[in-house]
C-alpha cells in the first residue's frame, strides 16, 4: 500500500516536472530551512511564477 | 551468486539480440513479425547501456560519485534541485521527445525498413546517446551552462557566436518544417482541421481555469482538456460529413500556411498561461500516453512488416525524398539516431537537477536510447502498411497524379501492386476523402498507428477515430513547438539586435517584442510558404535542410565534447566522440554538397535554379509557377536554400577548425586545461526566488 502511494507520488512529481512545475513541497522545505525570515510563495503564487518562467527564453528551446 | 546470475542474464540478452538480428537478416522475401525488430532493438539498447554506456561513464569521462553537482551547490528549491533519477529521466525524456523521431523514420521507410532500423540502432548507440550523455556530463561540471556558453568557455568567443548563429538557423528551419508537416496533414481534411482548431479554445479554457478558477490544478485541467479533445475528435466526423460545415473547415495548403503563420504570431505575443502553457500540458501528457499506447499496441497486435527490407529507391530515385542512401538516409533520420537539438536540452534544465554525476548515464545515455526506440516504433508503424498505400500517401501529385486510378497504376509500375479500390477503401476507413499525396510523415504514421491501435481497441470501426487521434496528437505537439520555437527565436533575435540597439533587448517592451516576433515569424513563415507551394511537396526540400542543420548541430556538440576530453587529458578515449563527429561531418558535408551542386534538379538547388532560369529565358513557364514573376520567385527560393546550405556547411567546417586548434593547444599544454567549476566554489550568480 505504502509502495503504491509512493509510486503515485513519484509519478505525480515526474508528470509535473515534465510540464515545468517543480515539486512545491521541496521548495517550501528549502525556503523554511534556508531562508526562515523570508516569505514563502503560496502554491498558487508558486504555480503562476513557474508557469510564466517556463517559456521566458531563459530555458532551453523545445525539441524537434 | 548474484554476479553469476547477472552474467547469465547478459549472455541471454546478447543471445536474444543475435537471434533477433539473424531473423531480421535471414528473412529474405517474406514478411517478418514487427516484434522481432522490437526485441532486437531492446536487446541492443540493453547491451549498449550496460557495456558501452558504462565504459563511457567509467573510462571515457570518469564520472565521480563523490563530486557535488550544481543541484547540490546551488540548491534553491526551484531550478537547482537534487531530483530523483527516475523523475528526472521523465523530465529529460519529455523534453527531448518531439516530432522529429516520428517523422524522419516514416520518410526513410521508402528505402525499406532495414537501412532505417540499422541506422537508428547504430546511430543512437554510437552517436546520439554518446552526445546526449557527454554534453550532460560536461554541462553538469560547468554549473549547468548551456551549449553556447560551453562553446564560448572551451573554444573562445568567436566559436561561441558561430554556434549561436547555427542554433538560430536550425530553429528557423525546424519550426518551418514542422509547421509544414501540420499543413500537409490538414489540407483538404475538414475532420482533422476541425479538431486541431478546437484545441485553441480548449487550451484557452484550460488556461483560464488553471490560472484563475482553480490555480495550479494541473491534473484537473488536463483531464478536462483531454475529455474536450476526445469530444472534438468525435464531433469532427459529423462536421466532415455535413455539407454546410465541412467546407468551413476545408482549406488549401496556402490558406493553412497563412493561418499557421498568423497563429504563430498571435500565440507568441499572448501571455503564456493563456494558450501556450495549457497546450503544453495536453501535448506533453498526450505524447507520453500515445508513445506508451503504441508500444503496448505493437507488443499485443504483433503486426507484420509489409514493406520490403530494402527497396529499389536506395539508388536515390525515390518519390518521398530525393537522394541516394548515402548520405540522405542519415540526414533524413536525424532525431532518433542522433539529434543535435538534444545537446541544447542536455545542457539546459536537466544538469541543474542531477542528484549525482553517475546518474548522467541513465538520463543522458538511457534517455536517448528511449527516444531511439520511439523512432523504431514510428518506422514499424510506417512499414506495416501496404507499400502501395505508403507510396500513395507520400508521393507528390507531380509523380502519381491526383486520382486513385492513376496513382495505383504508377505505384504498381514501381513494383508495389495495389488497386484503386484498395486506396479508396483505406481513405474511407480513416474518414478522409483521399489519402493520395499526404506527404510529411504525419498522416502515414497516423494510418499506421490507427492500424495498430484499432487492433488493440475497437477494430476497423474505430480506425477513423484513431487516425484523427494520431493526427491530433502530432499536430498538438508540433504546434506547441511552433509557439515555443517562435518565442525562443524572438528572444534570440532581441538579444542579437540588442547588441546594436540596446532598446531591443527589453523583453517587456511591446515595440521590441513585436519587431522581434515579426522577424521570427517572417523567417520561418518564408520557408513554410515556399514549402507549401513546392510541386514536389516541400518536405522534399525542407526535410533534408532540417536534417543537415540538426546533424550540423550534433557535429558542433560532439566537437565540444572532444575538445573537453582532450583538455581533461582523457584523449586516450577521445575516439568515442571523434568517431561520430567524423561520420556526421562526412554525412552533412556530402549531403550539403549534393544539395548545392548535384546535377539532378530534384536534389541540387542550383541545378533546379538553372532549369528554371533557362526556361524563363526561353519564355516557358514551369510548374508550380504560373507566371514569369512566379518563375523568378522559385529561382530566388532556390538561391536562398542554396545559401542556407552553404552557410550550414561553413558553420560546421569553422567549428571543426576551432576544435582542431583547441585540441592541438590542449595537447601542447602539459596540465589539465578544462574550465570546470569545482566543488567548493561560490554560486555563479546568486539565484533569486
Amino acid at each position: 500500500m505504502r509502495e503504491a502511494y509512493d509510486l503515485y507520488l513519484g509519478l505525480r512529481r515526474a508528470a509535473r516536472l515534465m510540464v515545468g512545475v517543480p515539486d512545491y513541497d521541496t521548495y517550501v522545505a528549502h525556503r523554511r530551512l534556508n531562508h526562515p525570515e523570508e516569505p514563502v510563495m503560496s502554491y498558487e503564487e508558486f504555480f503562476r511564477f513557474v508557469q510564466d518562467r517556463r517559456f521566458d527564453g531563459s530555458g532551453p528551446p523545445r525539441c524537434c | 551468486m548474484n554476479r553469476v546470475l547477472s552474467g547469465a542474464a547478459w549472455v541471454a540478452a546478447v543471445a536474444l539480440l543475435v537471434v533477433s538480428a539473424a531473423v531480421i537478416a535471414l528473412s529474405r522475401g517474406e514478411t517478418i513479425n514487427a516484434l522481432w525488430i522490437v526485441v532486437c532493438a531492446v536487446c541492443a539498447y540493453m547491451v549498449a547501456y550496460r557495456f558501452y554506456g558504462l565504459f563511457i561513464a567509467r573510462r571515457v569521462v570518469g564520472l565521480d560519485p563523490a563530486r557535488t553537482t550544481p543541484a547540490m551547490r546551488h540548491n534553491d528549491g526551484l531550478d537547482y534541485v537534487p531530483t530523483d533519477k527516475y523523475v528526472l529521466f521523465g523530465h529529460h525524456f519529455a523534453a527531448i521527445a518531439g516530432a522529429g523521431p516520428l517523422v524522419g523514420p516514416v520518410l526513410a521507410a521508402q528505402m525499406g525498413y532495414l537501412p532505417g532500423v540499422l541506422w537508428i540502432l547504430v546511430g543512437a548507440v554510437l552517436a546520439g546517446a554518446v552526445q546526449d550523455f557527454i554534453v550532460l556530463f560536461a554541462s553538469t561540471r560547468r554549473d549547468g551552462r548551456s551549449l553556447g556558453d560551453m562553446v564560448r568557455m572551451e573554444m573562445g568567443p568567436v566559436a561561441g557566436v558561430i554556434a549561436l548563429i547555427g542554433v538560430m538557423l536550425i530553429m528557423v528551419i525546424l519550426v518551418a518544417v514542422l509547421a509544414l508537416v501540420v499543413v500537409k496533414a490538414l489540407v483538404g481534411s475538414p475532420w482533422g482541421t476541425f479538431t486541431v482548431f478546437c484545441t485553441i479554445p480548449i487550451a484557452m479554457f484550460m488556461g483560464v481555469y488553471g490560472r484563475f478558477l482553480r490555480p495550479g490544478r494541473i491534473a484537473e485541467m488536463s483531464v478536462i482538456g483531454f475529455v474536450l479533445l476526445m469530444a472534438a475528435i468525435v464531433l469532427g466526423q459529423p462536421v466532415s460529413e455535413s455539407p454546410t460545415l465541412a467546407p468551413l473547415f476545408t482549406f488549401s495548403g496556402e490558406a493553412l500556411a497563412l493561418m499557421i503563420i498568423a497563429y504563430g504570431f498571435c500565440a507568441s505575443v499572448l501571455p503564456v498561461w493563456f494558450l501556450l502553457a495549457p497546450r503544453d500540458y495536453l501535448s506533453t501528457f498526450l505524447k507520453i500516453g500515445a508513445i506508451l499506447a503504441l508500444a503496448v499496441g505493437i507488443a499485443v497486435v504483433q503486426p507484420h512488416m509489409q514493406m520490403p527490407s530494402v527497396t529499389r529507391f536506395i539508388d536515390g530515385s525515390g518519390p518521398v525524398f530525393s537522394g541516394a542512401l548515402f548520405p540522405f538516409l542519415f540526414i533524413t533520420i536525424a532525431c532518433g539516431a542522433v539529434s543535435g537539438f538534444h545537446a541544447l536540452i542536455s545542457s539546459g534544465t536537466t544538469p541543474k537537477m542531477l542528484e549525482n554525476e553517475t546518474q548522467a548515464r541513465l538520463i543522458g545515455y538511457g534517455g536517448m536510447l528511449t527516444e531511439s526506440f520511439v523512432a523504431i516504433m514510428a518506422l514499424i508503424a510506417a512499414c506495416i502498411l501496404h507499400p502501395g498505400v505508403y507510396f500513395a500517401m507520400n508521393s507528390p501529385p507531380a509523380l502519381i497524379g491526383t486520382d486513385a486510378a492513376t496513382a495505383a497504376q504508377t505505384i504498381a509500375s514501381w513494383g508495389f501492386a495495389i488497386t484503386p479500390a484498395e486506396l479508396e477503401q483505406i481513405a474511407r476507413d480513416v474518414g478522409e476523402s483521399t489519402i493520395l499525396s499526404r506527404a510529411g510523415g504525419a498522416p502515414t504514421l497516423a494510418v499506421g498507428m490507427a492500424e495498430i491501435l484499432s487492433g488493440l481497441i475497437g477494430g476497423r470501426g474505430l480506425m477513423a477515430f484513431w487516425y484523427h487521434f494520431a493526427i491530433l496528437f502530432e499536430a498538438l505537439f508540433i504546434l506547441t513547438t511552433v509557439d515555443a520555437g517562435t518565442r525562443v527565436l524572438r528572444f534570440m533575435i532581441q538579444d542579437l539586435l540588442g547588441t546594436a540597439v540596446p532598446a531591443m533587448r527589453n523583453t517587456q517592451s511591446w515595440g521590441a517584442n513585436l519587431v522581434a516576433t515579426s522577424l521570427a515569424v517572417g523567417a520561418w513563415g518564408y520557408f513554410l510558404y515556399q514549402g507549401v507551394i513546392d510541386p514536389l511537396g516541400g518536405i522534399n526540400t525542407l526535410w533534408p535542410l532540417f536534417g543537415i542543420a540538426n546533424q550540423m548541430l550534433a557535429a558542433i556538440a560532439l566537437t565540444v565534447c572532444t575538445v573537453v576530453l582532450f583538455k581533461m587529458k582523457r584523449q586516450r578515449h577521445a575516439w568515442v566522440t571523434i568517431l561520430p563527429t567524423v561520420w556526421l561531418l562526412i554525412c552533412t558535408l556530402t549531403a550539403g554538397w549534393q544539395k548545392l551542386f548535384h546535377p539532378d534538379p530534384r536534389i541540387g538547388f542550383l541545378a533546379h535554379a538553372d532549369g528554371f532560369s533557362q526556361a524563363l529565358a526561353e519564355g516557358r513557364i514551369l510548374a508550380p509557377a504560373k507566371s514569369a514573376a512566379e518563375m523568378s520567385r522559385v529561382i530566388v527560393n532556390d538561391y536562398v536554400d542554396a545559401a542556407l546550405t552553404g552557410l550550414f556547411m561553413a558553420i560546421v567546417v569553422a567549428m571543426v577548425v576551432f576544435g582542431v586548434i583547441w585540441v592541438r593547444r590542449a595537447l601542447a599544454t602539459p596540465g589539465v586545461t578544462v574550465n570546470e567549476v569545482m566543488g567548493g566554489q561560490a554560486p555563479a550568480g546568486a539565484r533569486h526566488a
